[in-house]
């Protein structure tokens, strides 16, 4: 009893207490900022090392729901594109991913386009359902700290939970594998209405480096909206539980 | 005299001609994959087929422990509807392979006790064959019931289908279907070809072992460029392949804890964890370490400060860890979960060709660190931890073994590494692959040995590349692990070994 005792006052508090503010290490690659005057030269050739062609080859904006976050076209062009510590860059609208050059601002939900009853019935209480299809289970492992005594998103009354039937959504991780099609169907029926629709992780949004593998079906995607898209590679906890907040319309 | 029946090579060392490897009648193949696998010394690496015009070349890697060589041997079938003997009969570790050959080519292994699909790869060869019209093993009977789970399971985990025979509430045959994780990786590594594609392919075949895969994919194409890594960045990618190893085993440690309600055990592991992939974030950006390993240099050299805080690092973890594993390993209630439970004997892990923690848990000293060493773990000794029991206990305390020899790796590395000269370069994307030659690379990942290996053509060009994660043969311990026992105690056995779906489908 008191080796669990002195063990539980070494661990101490663990969680993170301003999930909003949190400061993560210098490295950690989060929203890109592209210079203003970025050279169209300097455009095209960190769009050709870029391994996913995240890099518009004209305009030289940056698509986060492409980009794997390798840090190599800002390794290449460190005066013209740098990445910031922002952790806080998941968005509702698919478009709000594009990065321009000159772009420094936070990246923010579109407020118009949250369904209303997300937030009427959502915002006290989300049971989440995972489905996996292709995850390489580092973006799982991320949900999954996301509930632990770190990240704590439990606070807000969001959890993961077993079964479809207790969910009021999905999150959905990996570049959506044929072989996953019909299971991920049959997971997304099971959840009662209303239901929301998550991709965690860039391989979810755009099929990341899968992306073009005949072994994928992403025909899913054709005929369900979706409600939050956390980018990242896997998306960090911090990404993913202030996505959700902003799309709860907590502070 | 008699033509040599094979070649041999050593790990992570230059790569081979393909034309140095013998290519032999069946009679000589089946032979010198036979009689290799009598003495328990050796076991197979990779066994697998290169399609050509009209024929198939089917190559097979032994590795032979004790002199750490890996032998080769070839095969070429001249017809594209082979029949073969199988081997697997004798040798159940090549079943594997055998069923992968005959899903991608149509091989027909004679005498193979149960050709089923592996993964249902988009390019197999019968495509009337589905993930949804796979006929499950049955037995009949009116007292048995069958339990199906999956491919979407409780948790926050990959997809993969469980089928469960049981008599009440005991477990009398388990089926594990997988392949609902495949994206055609290997196919993409010939498709997405730039040398960065490559790396971070290499990265996301597991996640989880990000470190392990992208290492074994950089020793591979590093002996094909003749590109040579200094001995700080030997050392730099021993270190991160044991911060990954320390990372997992105490997340894994929690799991177990939580599986069995011990609170304590979990929560506690899980902050440690936490330390221990944050600190890998403060090194490389990313707290899997993806970015950390490209091939010939490092975006990411290890710097004195980084050096220190990974020090630090180990300090809390062997003070924490070591203080919450006594606690855990001493606990009544966790033990009578955990002992006997779940228990592969050492005749099962032989026979299945078992790998990493599942061989070394049932008495196998089978750790490619000591055994075909790479990287500084050339120059510097490993002492794995061997336990007996090969039950869910033992799975455990191996973890807990395992993190200790690895906090006194990192320690003792990286003073060797603080007299070194700093060569670390950056990475070189920009290599040509030797022409017409083949490699193979392993890596002592934290399940197990991964093995990557390649061919070139006459250009430079890879035309082949193959991936097996340690979960290929490891996923066989998990169904003979849980046979005769409780129903209930499948998701404790099941995360004592905590194998890969998106590794074994790739
Ligand atoms: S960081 Fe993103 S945009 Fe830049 S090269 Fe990597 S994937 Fe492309």
């Amino acid at each position: 009893m008191i080796r669990e005792l002195a063990i539980l006052a070494r661990h101490g508090h663990q969680s993170v207490k301003d999930l909003r503010t949190q400061p993560v290490s210098p490295l950690f690659r989060g929203r890109p900022v592209i210079a203003e005057g970025i050279t169209t030269r300097d455009i095209r050739e960190a769009a050709a090392v870029c391994p996913v062609s995240a890099i518009n080859n004209d305009s030289g904006a940056i698509d986060l729901g492409r980009c794997l976050f390798c840090g190599e076209c800002s390794f290449l062009k460190p005066g013209a594109i740098k990445f910031t510590n922002d952790y806080r860059i998941a968005v509702n609208d698919r478009g709000g991913l594009i990065v321009k050059p000159g772009a420094d601002a936070r990246i923010r939900l579109d407020e118009t386009k949250v369904r209303k009853e997300i937030r009427e019935l959502f915002r006290g209480s989300l049971k989440l359902r995972q489905v996996s299809a292709g995850g390489d289970n580092s973006c799982e492992m991320e949900l999954g700290a996301s509930g632990n005594v770190n990240f704590d998103m439990g606070r807000f009354g969001i959890e993961f939970v077993a079964s479809p039937r207790h969910a009021d959504g999905i999150v959905i991780t990996g570049p959506f594998t044929a072989n996953m099609a019909e299971a991920l169907r049959l997971t997304y029926d099971a959840v009662p209405f209303p239901k929301i629709i998550v991709l965690a992780g860039t391989d979810a949004i755009s099929g990341g480096i899968f992306n073009g593998s005949p072994a994928l079906d992403r025909s899913f995607l054709n005929n369900h909206p979706v409600d939050l898209y956390v980018p990242g590679n896997p998306a960090h906890p911090l990404t993913f539980i202030n996505g959700l907040m902003d799309l709860l319309g907590i502070r | 005299m008699d033509q040599p029946s094979h070649f041999k090579l050593k790990n992570n060392y230059p790569a081979g001609g393909v034309r140095e490897i013998p290519i032999s009648g069946y009679d000589d193949f089946y032979s010198f994959v036979t009689d290799g696998l009598k003495d328990e010394a050796r076991h197979c690496l990779a066994y697998y087929g290169i399609k050509t015009q009209d024929s198939l070349k089917l190559y097979c890697f032994l590795a032979d422990d004790p002199s750490g060589n890996i032998e080769v041997a070839a095969y070429e079938t001249g017809t594209l509807n082979p029949v073969l003997r199988s081997a697997a009969d004798l040798f159940p570790q090549l079943s594997v392979f055998e069923r992968e050959i005959n899903e991608n080519f149509g091989v027909v292994f004679e005498g193979h006790p149960w050709m089923k699909g592996v993964r249902f790869p988009h390019n197999r060869r019968d495509k009337s064959k589905t993930m949804e019209n796979y006929p499950f093993y049955g037995i009949e009977s009116e007292e048995l019931h069958e339990v199906g789970v999956g491919p979407v399971h409780a948790g926050v985990i990959e997809p993969g289908h469980f089928r469960f025979i049981c008599n009440g509430e005991k477990v009398l045959h388990l089926e594990i279907q997988l392949g609902y994780q495949h994206r055609g990786t290997e196919d993409l590594f010939l498709s997405k070809n730039t040398p960065l594609q490559r790396c971070i392919l290499a990265e996301s075949i597991a996640g989880d072992t990000a470190v392990g895969h992208s290492l074994a994919h950089t020793q591979l194409i590093e002996s094909l460029t003749g590109l040579e890594p200094g001995e700080a960045l030997q050392i730099e990618r021993c270190v991160a392949l044991e911060m990954e190893r320390i990372a997992v085993h105490i997340g894994d440690t929690a799991a177990l804890c939580g599986d069995v309600a011990y609170q304590l055990g979990q929560v506690v592991c899980e902050a440690i964890r936490t330390r221990v992939i944050n600190t890998t974030q403060l090194w490389c950006g990313n707290r899997f370490g993806k970015g950390l390993i490209r091939s010939g240099g490092s975006n990411f050299p290890l710097s004195e400060e980084t050096a220190a805080e990974i020090i630090k690092m180990t300090d809390f973890v062997d003070r924490q860890f070591s203080g919450i594993t006594e606690c855990i390993y001493s606990s009544p209630s966790v033990l009578a979960r955990f002992e006997d439970i779940g228990t592969v004997t050492g005749t099962q892990a032989r026979q299945i060709g078992a790998v990493g923690i599942a061989a070394r848990t049932c008495g196998m000293a089978r750790d490619v660190r000591k055994t075909h060493p790479f990287q500084y773990f050339r120059n510097f000794a490993v002492n794995p931890a061997i336990l007996e029991t090969g039950d869910v206990l033992a799975r455990g305390m191996i973890r807990k073994l395992e993190v200790r020899e690895s906090l006194r790796i990192i320690r003792e590395l990286l003073e060797v590494w603080a007299g070194k000269d700093k060569d670390t370069g950056k990475p070189d994307y920009s290599y040509k692959l030797k022409p017409g030659a083949f490699s193979v690379s392993v890596v002592e990942g934290w399940r197990g040995e991964i093995v990557h290996s390649c061919e070139t053509d006459a250009k430079g060009n890879l035309v082949h590349y193959k991936v097996k994660d340690p979960s290929v043969h490891n996923w066989m311990a998990l169904a003979l692990a849980v046979r005769s026992q409780e129903i209930s105690d499948f998701p404790v056995c099941n995360k004592s070994f905590n194998l890969s779906y998106c590794g074994h489908d790739l």
